[in-house]
């Protein structure tokens, strides 16, 4: 931190937005306050406002909504008073901006370095060749590969941990005084994060920019910010040092975001027969290309749950595609409750469909919008087992009580629920079959960590009554902890490494494994540090590898 | 570049099997067209013998499938056949009546183009700009009336303003060789007007939804948020990205330009190929109605390949593989 000086004050902001001819308060009553050089952190649910108030710091609010009332503040000016000309002047320039999704927020028609330098050009502050050295200077202090021929590329052409690093060297092309980053590293992969992170920091650090991180990862922010502030429903529920929140949070709710991390299963000791067997398992898509699947093998236990880990690109998808009968593999055997397990979706019967269910990621686009929520469950008792009328009413009602919601939500459309509501009734659709073998398929992954967090408790207690197992697909380290009993570690659609939950977090790893292990932010505020001096230049060059031969991006 | 060039061969071969398809469309339309020329023209009086003689005279009664490979051979050459017309004084290739007439219609479609283009793409740019604005909802309500009028009416409603109210304009626009581009240009203005009326509406309204759409985008907002002037996120970040189907309008419009304008070429008697073609069918020329036919459906593909290269060239997605 440089001096003392107040770089940015809002104060008493309230920002509304509209729906349906309504105004609802989106960010309420909020002070804030950025010295020079200083990393704020944002934390907050989705919907409680941080990407809003975040805007607001660069005078922006989104089409729909309005700021009722409040000042910012920015060296001095208030971003409110000015003309649209004047603010436009200021973003970019000296205020600058990293939006969550690099893939969407570059232009595809533009290569990169056009776009990097764009501000500086347009409003003459350099001319085109010192620009674009300056830019090329960038990338390569953000440790892109390539820095004298990445800008030349288009942006479907990088990867996404790489283009997270050109748009933050985009927001820092100008020498702003103040970033605001809003959720740069959500999208990415574990490993690919640590590296986005670590440039960011290094970056904000050398050039003593303020910055505004908004995230939703507490680990995250943890190593990011100097000093924290949690925001809910518009609210801010408390604000202090970085330390001092992680060591001794004051208010309940952040006490509440703070325990979710600690979710662990128990280990289980009795033994278990096994449902699901896979053996020497190839799976390519069309002849001639690149394996997607490379001879793997594994087993779910029955009514344990089998966690299979891995970044995108890892063929995790594929694999819980191919056990439900969507993809059919090059070769390989499978076997489901001591027989083969026929690969084709038409060879199998009816019944052997109702035993293996799977639960998309996404509830927004596996739920059918026009269907109530009671004909969404009643569908699989109607086709497998012909109930009707007021009996398959009965079982509904008990499958929405068994997924804590309620008979009271029959009626609704998905709609008219949250994401986690979504997902639970994405869920009792698959329970409702009574299957013996359910593949989530990043079930949580879309999620608040609150959220995730009861819908995680949920299927626990789901398994604990019904004795379904889970092939629980995910890639995210703290889940695993959470739900499994076995584990699958898979890296470039090779098993890496396979066993139980406490020997897979205990070393020794395997190289891939420790890699993914430790790349998990942890709650330390100088855990990123640590990281960084631990791990060798080797390290940073596999990772680098990874990112650049996978997509990286989840999307 | 390599994959464009091939996707450019693709769609060019795929263009040449299509215009290969219209032909036999066309000619065996034709063959079922009741009546024939050897018997419309000779009358009723005419023996059959007469007929029969003047068909073969005609080639007409070779068997069908001779006589479209005898067409299509000929096209290949360049050669678009004799006309039936004035053959027993006079014989006149088709050539030399489709191809001054083409030419009228074309110079009438270019002038059109030239100025209802930009036009509709400025209009559409503004109100997408200045969206739900006054501005944008009169500039929609004006567009949409003039696609609602038929446009022999919007031609008769300028002829009396412009040319019999206030005689500024010549009511009647037959060209004739030998004038200077000065004289054309001022002669064609009256159908050139009505004509814009028609497509501009098309081209604005396509505009204006291509760059709404695009507006949304996450990278527009990325575009607003690093301090770009809002002329350029209209013209660097969104216009090119909504560049497909706009081109695409402007091709079917250019098309119609060609293609549908018979009805204003009668108001105005403007001698171009529309004209030519109706005349055809009615003396069941059947040489000049098939050449007329061919021209429009090769427009037609061209214009509309055209569009599609034009369309794939612009996203980099395709030109700049991974």
């Amino acid at each position: 931190m440089s001096g003392d000086e107040t770089l940015l004050d809002i104060r008493d902001m309230r920002i509304e937005g509209e729906s349906d001819g309504q105004w609802n308060v989106l960010v309420d009553g909020v002070d804030l306050t950025l010295k020079r050089g200083e990393v704020l952190g944002l934390v907050g649910e989705s919907g409680a406002g941080k990407s809003t108030l975040g805007l607001a710091a660069l005078g922006y609010v989104r089409p729909g909504c309005r700021i009722a009332s409040g000042d910012i503040i920015f060296d001095g000016q208030d971003l409110l008073r000015l003309s649209d000309a004047e603010r436009c002047g200021l973003r970019g320039h000296r205020i600058s901006y990293v939006a969550q999704s690099a893939a969407a927020s570059f232009n595809p028609a533009h290569a990169l370095l056009r776009q990097t330098i764009e501000t500086a050009v347009q409003r003459r502050l350099m001319n085109a060749g010192a620009a674009r050295k300056k830019a090329v200077e960038q990338f390569r202090e953000l440790s892109l590969p390539d820095p004298e021929t990445i800008g030349r590329r288009y942006p479907h052409q990088v990867s996404g941990g790489q283009l997270q690093r050109v748009m933050t060297a985009m927001a820092m092309h100008c020498g702003p005084d103040l970033i605001v980053f809003d959720e740069p590293t959500t999208a990415l992969d574990v490993t690919t994060q640590i590296d986005v992170l670590a440039s960011i920091r290094e970056a904000v650090e050398a050039q003593g920019i303020a910055a505004i991180y908004i995230t939703h990862d507490l680990a995250v922010v943890a190593q990011m910010a100097h000093r924290i502030m949690v925001l809910r429903h518009g609210k801010v529920v408390e604000e202090a040092s970085t330390q001092r929140m992680l060591d001794a949070p004051q208010n309940e709710y952040t006490r509440s975001l703070w325990a979710v991390r600690e979710l662990a299963k128990p280990e289980e000791t009795t033994p278990s027969s096994p449902l699901l067997t896979i053996e020497g398992l190839d799976f390519s898509y069309g002849k001639g290309f690149v394996k997607a699947l490379d001879n793997v093998a594994l087993t779910v236990p029955r009514g344990r749950t089998l966690a299979v880990v891995g970044e995108s690109g890892s063929g995790k998808s594929t694999l819980g595609r191919i056990v439900a009968g969507l993809n059919v593999p090059t070769s390989g055997r499978l076997t489901f409750d001591g027989a083969a397990l026929p690969p084709r979706l038409e060879h199998r019967n009816k019944d052997l469909l109702r035993r293996i269910q799977l639960v998309h990621q996404s509830a927004d686009t596996a739920l059918n919008p026009r269907h109530t929520v009671r004909e969404i469950i009643a569908r699989p008792l109607e086709v497998f087992f012909d109930l009707r009328g007021e009996a398959c009413d009965r079982r509904t009602d008990e499958l929405l009580d068994m997924i804590e919601l309620g008979p009271r939500f029959a009626t609704r459309l998905p709609s008219e629920l949250s994401g986690g509501q979504k997902q639970r009734v994405n869920i009792a659709r698959g329970i409702a079959a009574g299957p013996e073998l359910m593949i989530c398929d990043e079930v949580t992954s879309a999620l608040d960590q609150l959220v995730q967090e009861g819908i995680l408790k949920m299927l626990l207690g789901l398994q604990a009554s019904l004795g379904v197992s889970y092939f629980f697909i995910t890639h995210d380290i703290s889940t695993v902890r959470a739900i499994a009993d076995e584990v699958v570690v898979m890296h470039r659609g090779k098993v890496v490494e396979v066993g139980s939950q406490r020997e897979i977090f205990a070393p020794p790893h395997e190289a891939y494994t420790e890699l993914l292990l430790g790349s998990a932010p942890q709650m330390r505020a100088d855990w990123l540090t640590e990281f960084l001096a631990e791990r060798g230049p080797v390290a940073r060059q596999h990772a680098q590898s990874t990112e650049r031969n996978g997509g990286s991006t989840h999307v | 570049m390599h994959a464009l060039g091939r996707t450019i061969l693709y769609r060019l071969v795929l263009g040449l099997f299509s215009i290969l398809a219209v032909s036999v469309v066309v000619f065996s339309a034709l063959e079922f067209l009741p009546g024939d020329f050897a018997a419309s023209v000779l009358g009723r009086s005419a023996t059959p013998e007469t007929v029969a003689a003047f068909r073969q005279e005609l080639g007409l009664d070779l068997p069908p499938v001779q006589r479209y490979l005898a067409w299509i051979g000929g096209l290949l050459h360049g050669d678009l056949g004799t006309s039936f017309a004035g053959r027993a004084y006079t014989p006149r290739p088709v050539a030399d009546i489709v191809l001054p007439r083409l030419g009228n219609t074309l110079f009438l479609a270019a002038v059109t183009a030239a100025l209802a283009t930009p036009i509709a793409l400025f209009l559409g740019l503004l109100a997408a700009l200045y969206r739900n604005s006054r501005f944008d909802r009169l500039v929609n309500a004006l567009t949409l009336s003039t696609i609602a009028i038929p446009e022999f009416l919007v031609a008769y409603l300028i002829i009396l303003v412009l040319a019999v109210k206030f005689p500024l304009f010549y009511s009647m626009s037959s060209l004739s060789p030998g004038m200077t581009l000065a004289e054309k240009l001022y002669l064609v203005a009256l159908p050139v007007l009505t004509l814009s009326f028609v497509i501009v509406a098309h081209m604005m309204r396509m505009t204006r939804a291509a760059i709404i759409g695009v507006l949304s985008s996450p990278y527009i907002e990325m575009a607003r948020l690093k301090g770009t002037r809002p002329w350029h996120v209209i013209f660097r970040h969104a216009l090119p990205n909504a560049l497909g189907p706009i081109v695409n309008v402007i091709a079917f419009s250019l098309a119609y330009l060609v293609v549908g304008v018979v009805v204003i070429e009668v108001v105005f008697v403007y001698p171009g190929i529309g004209q030519t073609m109706v005349d055809a069918v009615r003396n069941r020329d059947i040489p000049v109605v098939q050449a007329c036919t061919l021209i429009f459906a090769v427009t037609y593909i061209t214009l509309n390949l055209v569009a599609d290269i034009v369309a794939i060239a612009t996203n980099p997605r395709l030109l700049h593989a991974r």
